[in-house]
């Protein structure tokens, strides 16, 4: 699975983006967020306040009950703020 | 139409090439509205430190492909919803000044309600939806600007808002 990462988050985790292999049981958004979380360290970080975060799964805005798979893109981003 | 780049635009050479392109197209334009985002001198973080911070620069960062997916989405919207004739949004990204242009969105119609009604849903939606997001730089370092509530407030009237019909706007 894709992950990429955007502005404070993606400087609480460290890195713009990876590849990831969460557990077989990692099969919606809400438990993909667990999963980083319990992580530790800069996800932990990052994800302390889910209220803060936004998720689009390939490209498209999605809340925790939508599926994800391998070969997903996966982004976490704070609330935009363009215009 | 849509854009996203990091170059600056003109916005008369724009406004003159939109107008051109729906003459082409055969549209009988009888109104256009012009909005343009600037960089602020200050920031927008009313307060901070007991004052106003003057900023030195701003870096937008955008979700490359998401950013065009949704504006076009936006605009599709739009033009859904009002008698839009010609649009065009552009967006810019990376580091910025003060004063400098942020985005530009023109809306060209028959009458002049659905134009100013249908550029203002856009700026809505896009300050709302668009993947970008604002750093300012000034003294103390950088901050990432937070998203506001009445943002979204703005946006969220146009849930409920009917659209100007082609015959109520004169």
């Amino acid at each position: 699975m894709k992950l990429v990462y955007f502005a404070w988050l993606r400087e609480r985790v460290g890195k713009a983006g990876e590849t990831l292999t969460p557990p077989n049981d990692v099969t919606t958004v809400g438990a993909l967020l667990d999963w980083l979380k319990a992580q530790g360290g800069g996800y932990a970080e990052a994800l302390k306040d889910l209220s803060a975060v936004r998720v689009a799964v390939n490209q498209e805005y999605a809340g925790p009950e939508v599926q994800i798979g391998p070969n997903d893109e996966v982004a976490l981003f704070p609330p935009v703020t363009g215009g | 139409m849509i854009r996203v780049q990091k170059e600056d635009f003109d916005v008369g050479a724009e406004l003159k090439a939109l107008i051109e392109r729906a003459r082409a197209d055969g549209a009988g334009i009888g109104g256009i509205v012009t909005f343009t985002g600037v960089v602020r001198e200050f920031s927008s973080e009313a307060g901070y430190r007991g004052g106003p911070r003057q900023l030195t620069a701003m870096t937008l960062e955008h979700y490359p492909g998401m950013t065009q997916r949704q504006l076009a989405d936006i605009e599709a919207d739009a033009r859904k919803r009002w008698p839009i004739d010609a649009s065009l949004i552009i967006h810019r990204y990376g580091r910025l000044e003060p004063g400098d242009n942020i985005v530009l969105v023109i809306t060209a119609s028959a009458h002049r309600q659905a134009a100013f009604e249908a550029n203002e849903f856009l700026v809505d939606w896009l300050k709302t939806k668009a993947p970008f997001w604002k750093q300012e730089c000034g003294p103390g370092g950088e901050t990432w600007v937070a998203a506001k509530a009445s943002d979204d407030q703005m946006a969220e009237r146009w849930i409920r808002k009917p659209a100007a019909k082609r015959s109520a706007a004169e």
